[in-house]
């Protein structure tokens, strides 16, 4: 991957320091997959998005008419509302490299030149 | 046999899709509460049977649904469905139907780890209890193939649904694309094990065909063949048109021909009402106006006709028609005659055979023509058009439509052969055949055939006049058969004949009469002779009598003067002698 020498060199490096990030995790009851999926995210967020950020969960169980308005089909979903454009994860966030790349924490190396 | 298999317990309950003709097939409907697969390639018409099932549903038999789409935004379907004349705004007001698109777009996710649909199922779920829906669609869910990475998790979870929404209780459609060499692209039949129907979009000589086929019916038995269908302002109808077999009740209620010598060769009283009916003739022999003649006679009994014209658009009929003095256009005016005129290269067979019936559903008519049949030729081959013709026939004649076909045969080859070779199926076969003579194209007609009735055997010379078709005694002599010009020049001379015939017959009793004359006349003359001579005779005899009594009362005055008394008398009288 392309990308692993950028991170090695800043791991803390964040894409828009001055933003607020608004995600917001979309689980269907108490699962293990949901619980592993908000573990996941909080010691994500916690790493590298250094208190800017904000997480809502969803629990479609209890708000099922939520579904509709971000097209959820799977869960967990993760869906960054903010910044744009709006991205969604998949599964329970358990390949950190995967979640950084989903929600653009790690610039693409190109981008992260360019940022530079 | 619907009500038999709804009103058992023992049988599969089945949910009526109310779509024209699919329930017959499926005997009832789909199977209730479980899983049926419509796959089908590309534009064959999933979506639309879909959405019919479910506006069916809800407008019909009180089902709600929920008609949950992966292509489609709701908007789209929306206008999709707006031609065929589902309001799908004012069910989904009613809370009667629920449309909801479910988007899954590949670049906007990211797998991050497990994952199942939990959130599908939700939406789903949701979906169902919001508006109390019995039918769901999913359509077409292997949309989600393309957006989900992971198929897997996907099989598995689709697995897992198709199973959640039988216990859920709701009658399900499920679309799936067709692939090569599997009913659907993803195997999703491997999933849907009760009911699978395929659509098809088969394109012969450039003329397409849709098709449907119940693949698999579990429980149940079912219509096996491929059956037409179509899809126009009245939504989907599919058209079981299998040969209806041999049982139906016949009539031996006997209409016009609308051309009183033909009439007068079917045993005097015209054809039988529902027997099919052959036309056939070379070109320009006069087969659509004895058509016409026909029309114009079930027009003036009140039946409905349909016309069927694959020659020629109706106006041309009408004004055709007109020349030898029928007036159809009233008939169209009053509604009693219906043309459906369409190029038979418009559609394939089935479709014309379907959009027939259709056509036949609704206008309810009791006399239908077709003309002609040979121009499907251009459409299909021999056997299929005869396998059509034979569904057309069975159909018509289990409604007791009365049909005729017209049968263009070409010149040259056998006049009793039909370039369809239907005349199997055909009760009353008239044959129009040109007789050519003297340098003159003459038409005769003749009856080939006709099943249950007497007929003539005589050939007709056959005239278009201004006042209709008029039949003539052919003249049959040692010359042969004599037509057209050649038969009024022999009428004429046997004319001339019997003329002179009746002349002399007329002169030899006015001679009869003179001789009686004469006689009665001499008799008369004889008579008054005899008169006189009687007149004279009798005088003289009274004369004689006179004389007589004269001379005896001489004899009296004499005896008296000579004094004679009464013994005197005697010898008087002795003296006298």
């Amino acid at each position: 991957m392309t990308t692993t020498p950028a991170r090695s060199k800043q791991p803390s490096t964040k894409a828009r320091p001055d933003q607020s990030w608004q995600l917001r995790l979309y689980v269907a009851g108490q699962t293990n997959k949901s619980l592993a999926a908000f573990a996941n995210l909080k010691r994500i967020c916690e790493k590298h998005l250094n208190g800017k950020y904000q997480i809502e969960v969803i629990d479609l169980m209890e708000r099922p008419q939520l579904a509709e308005g971000d097209q959820i089909v799977a869960i967990p979903t993760l869906v960054r509302k903010l910044p744009p454009p709006m991205r969604k994860l998949i599964g329970d966030l358990s390949n950190t490299e995967r979640v950084l790349v989903g929600l653009n924490i790690i610039p693409q190396h190109s981008e992260g030149r360019h940022e530079d | 046999m619907k009500q038999a298999i709804r009103n058992s317990p023992d049988i599969l309950p089945k949910a009526p899709t109310g779509i024209t003709g699919l329930d017959e097939i499926m005997q009832g409907g789909l199977p209730r509460g479980r899983t049926s697969l419509v796959c089908g390639s590309a534009g064959c018409g999933k979506t639309l049977l879909a959405m019919e099932f479910i506006v069916r549903g809800a407008t019909r038999y009180g089902e709600p649904g929920v008609f949950m789409a992966f292509e489609e935004t709701g908007q789209e379907l929306v206008t999709n469905v707006a031609s065929l004349g589902f309001d799908v705004p004012r069910l989904v007001a009613q809370k009667k139907m629920l449309l909801d698109y479910v988007k899954v777009e590949r670049n906007e996710i990211e797998e991050t780890g497990e994952y199942d649909l939990d959130g599908l199922f939700v939406r789903l779920n949701h979906a169902i209890d919001r508006i109390g829906a019995k039918r769901v669609v999913l359509d077409t869910v292997e949309s989600l193939f393309a957006g989900l990475p992971n198929q897997a998790i996907l099989r598995s979870e689709l697995r897992r649904l198709f199973r959640w929404l039988k216990d859920k209780g709701v009658t399900t459609i499920i679309t799936g694309e067709r692939g090569e060499g599997s009913l659907t692209r993803h195997g999703l039949e491997e999933y849907v094990s009760d009911c699978v129907l395929l659509l098809d979009h088969r394109v012969t000589g450039q003329v397409s065909t849709r098709r449907l086929r119940v693949v698999k019916y579990r429980g149940s038995t079912h219509g096996s063949n491929e059956y037409p269908f179509l899809i126009d302002r009245q939504g989907f109808s599919v058209l079981p048109i299998t040969s209806l077999g041999l049982d139906h009740e016949v009539s031996s209620e006997r209409i016009s021909s609308g051309i009183a010598r033909i009439d007068a060769m079917l045993g005097g009283k015209g054809f039988y009402r529902g027997s099919s009916i052959l036309v056939s003739g070379t070109a320009g022999t006069g087969k659509s106006s004895v058509a016409a003649q026909f029309v114009d006679a079930a027009c003036r009994r009140g039946e409905r006709c349909l016309y069927f014209a694959f020659e020629e658009p109706p106006q041309q009929i009408i004004r055709n028609m007109r020349s030898i003095g029928l007036d159809l256009g009233q008939w169209r005016e009053k509604g009693l005659l219906q043309f459906h005129a369409s190029r038979p290269t418009l559609f394939g067979l089935e479709t014309h055979l379907a959009t027939m019936h259709q056509t036949i559903s609704q206008f309810q008519p009791r006399v239908v023509i077709l003309d002609p049949i040979t121009t499907f030729a251009a459409v299909g081959q021999t056997v299929e058009i005869k396998a059509m013709l034979i569904r057309l026939v069975d159909f018509l004649k289990r409604k007791r439509i009365t049909a005729l076909f017209t049968c263009l045969t070409q010149g040259g080859s056998a006049t009793e052969a039909t370039e369809t070779e239907i005349s199997s199926l055909i009760d009353t076969w008239l044959l129009l055949r040109d007789i050519e003579l003297n340098g003159e194209r003459n038409r005769g007609i003749y009856v080939l055939k006709s099943r249950g009735m007497f007929h003539s055997n005589q050939i007709r010379e056959f005239l278009l006049t201004k006042h209709g078709v008029e039949l003539r005694d052919v003249y049959v002599g040692p010359a042969g058969v004599l037509t057209g010009s050649a038969r009024l020049a022999q009428e004429a001379l046997e004319t001339a004949n019997r003329l002179t015939e009746e002349q002399q017959v007329q002169a030899k009793q006015r001679g009869l009469e003179r001789k009686r004359q004469a006689l009665a006349a001499q008799i008369a003359a004889l008579k008054a002779a005899f008169a006189d001579d009687e007149t004279e005779l009798r005088k003289d005899i009274r004369q004689l009598q006179q004389r007589e009594e004269r001379l005896q009362q001489e004899c009296h005055l004499m005896a008296r003067n000579r004094q004679a008394d009464a013994p005197a008398r005697a010898g008087g009288r002795q003296h006298h002698t």
